[in-house]
């Protein structure tokens, strides 16, 4: 097998990747870099991104405001020593950004510009008008042509870290053109993976979050952290999936069931506002927790509107206007025409909770560290936690870059404090071991299971069990179900034998990957017996500090359903108090 | 939600087992909304696990699933299947190498991008301590057309420059080379151009128009070149016509 040396491989060139590889790159320019990723970088999904990143800039906010939004947004889970840190760093690195590039919009005075955001009491989130995260990526991805250190290895799959001497120490992967496996030997890896939204049927996340780099680190040992945490953004496109950004309700556009009414003001986010006034932190403006839950009981109630794609409401954004609707929310108006044939300037769009964002993910600490030495990891795929139980938007695209570049500098440290030079024949060993694996699922004859077929009977047991409102009853019927069809999975049978960008392969990777993580999110979800944020148990109906102000670390076990534990929460200011979205703070 | 049998023909091709290209048609069951990609998607969890094409976002921005849809340049996840009757015949994006199936080697691109330089060269540097530099909406305006390219290639598909001359540089790749000569705070316009005012950069451009037709994004990426050509132009005659030289 051919073996690739470098200092530090990164896996995934989304943001956070892309920024970890500019940091190693900044700090030392002898460093080698191999940045891999499944797709070019420019595919990563952080190019979906619409409504921009949080960072205090504006005098009338404070790095106060930000801590006290987070931690209350992530209803109380998050660690705050690493809230501290994100808001610190979030300014720094925006404007980091906008020195290289970023076409942040702008006041007619030249600043950027910021607008409001669910959950956030000042106007923070830089934007770039309704592209914010297809614009951080190319300018981070052009960014990164400048250092010569980063050598690319586009289309390469990871299938495995390679682990020796208790120490994290490389990687394989498949070169998706010839589909050789390769060994890449390095003194740290970072993970950067992205998110694992393709689990369930319905989601905004594109077709490759699937979980890859979560499964890599759990399957080395390292917990998943806080996986029953799921984010419902509440509007997505009926029919697709596809998002429309929470700016939508920041620019002003409202919420309203089958009666017309506001439903918002009926679940603890009102009184309602006027009109075309957004008011912060309250009514649409709510978290996004407390809004896909409000969905939910007004479709119980029957108040939401029937369509061919199950229930919806509707988002209006008329009174908006065609011009600031054009300016603003350009790309919103595209796909909601397009897709679906309604104008948001002449109609309201019906909507409905959409699979988002996984705020759980690889247990890292505040330098981006996983327990495992020489493993880093950063961005969506990690968990530090700055979201707790509920993220709040536009967190995300600043704890890529903040926690990403973060990474970076750990690994970088890492290396040059002159980690012991690696066994060469254990670490290849390794790698035949992990190659070996892939050949056996390759070449297997006679399986009985398709990719297709299993990977749809866990989207619909994730959708009917892990949702919006969960049970213990429904989450035990999923662990069973999750454990059955990973056992089944064994059985999968490829259809494509042949070498050359093998899809087929890479699918069945990718659901080995989203079986395994699902099983960490049910496993949570049935041993979390309280409510709290995203995490919503109708048979525990309340928030209970006393026993889960905790977060929930899940182990994985080659046969049997993970073993869960817990680790306290890090409080360093503010204790667990009530969330309060009535707009009293106003 | 009504239904529609669609016959799809789409190019075949694996180098391993192919001596040559040659096309399938399948017959899909579709909705009436879908685009082109979703019967793809539809083909390969239900009739044949071995086709073979790249996408991601299903929404038009993460610029993967660029292929020829009747002839034409298209991103198939913005094709609806509406607008065509009859048989949709699907090929590989032209005038790019197949890699497998609907999968093309774009490398060319990718190494002509990081040649014209497509980053930020600060006219005056600034730490970060300063602050953002200042830019107003008008400026902003400037440029903002052009970073607006997926990199999803239609335009070198459609570009018959770039089908004669593959040394040319060509649309998305000079569109963001002047993406950043447009930008107020940029000052490597003359670090660029020894490969944006090359032969094989905007001068082997014939101004045919094809890419900014094609162009998913409205990018149009003939305009960024026009505008390049005659910067340049102002150049020249500033160095060889003005006294003493520009500088
Ligand atoms: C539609 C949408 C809109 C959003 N809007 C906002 C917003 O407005 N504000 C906000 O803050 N957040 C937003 N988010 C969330 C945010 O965009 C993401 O959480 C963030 O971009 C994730 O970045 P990342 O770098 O961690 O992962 P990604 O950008 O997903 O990158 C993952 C990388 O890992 C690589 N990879 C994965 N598996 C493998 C493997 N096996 N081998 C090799 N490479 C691999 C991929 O190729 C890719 O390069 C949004 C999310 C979505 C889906
Ligand atoms: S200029 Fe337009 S057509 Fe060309 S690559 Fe960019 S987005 Fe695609
Ligand atoms: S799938 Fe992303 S552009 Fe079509």
């Amino acid at each position: 097998m051919e073996t690739i040396q470098t200092d530090v491989a990164i896996i995934g060139a989304g943001g956070a990747g892309l920024r970890a590889a500019i940091a190693v790159g900044e700090t030392d320019p002898k460093l080698r870099i191999a940045l891999i990723s499944k797709v070019y970088p420019m595919r990563s999904h952080t190019c979906a991104a619409e409504g921009g990143a949080a960072g205090v800039i504006k005098p009338d906010d404070s790095l106060e405001n930000h801590f006290n939004d987070t931690v209350g947004g992530g209803d109380w889970l998050c660690d705050q020593d690493a809230v501290d840190y994100l808001v610190q760093e979030a300014p720094r690195e925006l404007i980091q950004l906008e020195h290289w590039g970023c076409p942040w919009s702008r006041e007619p005075n030249g600043s950027v510009a910021v607008r409001p955001f669910g959950g956030m009491i000042k106007q923070r989130t830089w934007f770039a008008a309704d592209k914010s995260g297809f614009h951080i990526l190319h300018t981070l991805f052009q960014t990164s042509l400048k250092f010569p250190s980063i050598q690319r290895f586009d289309e390469y799959y990871v299938t495995d870290l390679i682990v020796d001497d208790g120490r994290c120490q490389g990687l394989t992967a498949i070169e998706m053109r010839s589909g050789q496996m390769r060994q890449f030997q390095a003194r740290a890896v970072i993970i950067a993976g992205g998110g694992a939204g393709r689990m369930f049927p319905f989601t905004t996340n594109g077709a490759i979050k699937t979980g890859d780099g979560m499964a890599l680190a759990y399957r080395a040992g390292v917990a998943l952290k806080d996986m029953e945490f799921v984010q419902y953004h509440p509007t997505g496109l009926p029919n697709t999936g596809t998002l429309l950004t929470e700016a939508c309700r920041g620019e002003g556009g409202i919420l309203l069931n089958k009666n017309g009414r506001r439903f918002l003001q009926d679940y603890g986010m009102g009184p309602e506002t006027p009109v075309g006034k957004p008011q912060l932190k309250t009514m649409e403006l709510g978290p996004r927790d407390r809004v896909s839950q409000a969905f939910w009981h007004e479709q119980k109630k029957g108040n939401m509107l029937p369509t061919q794609w199950g229930d919806c409401m509707l988002l209006d954004m008329r009174h908006l206007g065609e011009k600031a609707i054009n300016e603003r929310l350009p790309l919103v108006r595209d796909v909601t025409t397009s897709y679906l044939g309604v104008d948001p300037v002449t109609d309201p769009v019906p909507v409905r909770p959409v699979v988002h964002y996984m705020m759980g993910g690889i247990d890292t600490n505040i330098r981006a560290a996983t327990p495992l030495a020489g493993l880093f990891a950063a961005g969506e795929c990690a968990c530090v936690s700055i979201n707790g139980a509920n993220r709040l938007g536009s967190n995300s695209l600043t704890e890529i870059l903040v926690f990403g570049r973060r990474a970076g500098l750990s690994a970088a440290e890492y290396v040059r404090s002159g980690a012991r030079p690696g066994n060469d024949a254990a670490l290849a060993a390794k790698a035949t071991a992990a190659q070996a694996r892939i050949r056996a699922r390759f070449e297997k004859t006679g399986g009985k299971e398709s990719v297709a077929a299993l990977r749809k009977e866990m989207m619909t047991t994730m959708e009917r069990n892990a949702g919006i409102y969960r049970s213990g009853d429904g989450l035990s019927e999923a662990c069973v179900k999750l454990g059955e069809l990973r056992h089944r999975y064994a059985e999968v049978e490829l259809t494509d034998k042949t070498n050359v960008y093998n899809t087929d392969l890479l699918q069945a990777l990718e659901l080995g990957s989203m079986l395994d993580c699902a099983e960490a999110v049910a496993a949570s979800a049935l041993a979390r017996k309280e409510s709290r944020g995203a995490h919503q148990r109708l048979d525990f109906v309340e928030r209970d500090d006393k026993s889960f102000l905790r977060h929930s670390l899940a182990y994985y076990h080659p046969t049997d359903p993970p073993r869960v534990e817990y680790r306290d929460v890090v409080i360093t200011k503010s204790q667990p108090g009530v969330r309060d979205y009535s707009g009293d703070h106003q | 939600m009504s239904e529609r049998l669609v016959e799809v023909e789409v190019l075949r091709y694996n180098p391993e087992t192919d001596s040559e290209p040659h096309f399938q048609r399948y017959s899909v069951s579709c909705e009436e909304e879908w685009v082109v990609l979703d019967a793809l998607n539809h083909v390969k969890e239900t009739i044949d696990p071995t086709l073979s094409y790249r996408w991601s976002c299903h929404m038009a921005v993460c610029g993967s699933c660029g292929m020829m849809i009747n002839g034409e340049p298209k991103l198939a996840c913005k094709a609806f299947l509406r607008n065509y009757e009859g048989v949709i015949r699907v090929e590989p994006l032209a005038h790019f190498p197949i890699e497998r199936d609907l999968v093309t080697v774009i490398d060319d691109f990718v190494s002509k991008l990081a040649r014209v330089k497509p980053y930020l060269i600060p006219k005056e540097d600034k730490p970060l301590s300063a602050g953002e530099y200042r830019q107003t909406p008008a400026q902003l305006k400037k440029y903002k057309q052009y970073t607006l390219c997926i990199n999803c290639m239609l335009c070198y598909s459609a570009c018959p420059e770039y089908g004669l001359i593959p040394k040319y540089i060509g649309p998305a790749a000079l569109s963001l080379a002047h993406r950043y000569n447009a930008d107020s705070r940029d000052g490597g316009r003359e670090e660029r151009a020894q490969e944006v005012a090359a032969t094989e950069g905007v001068w082997d451009c014939s101004f045919v128009g094809a890419c900014s037709e094609v162009c998913p994004e409205h990018v149009d990426p003939a305009s960024a070149i026009q505008q390049e050509k005659i910067a340049n132009m102002v150049d020249w005659y500033k160095e060889h016509l003005m006294p003493g030289g520009a500088k």
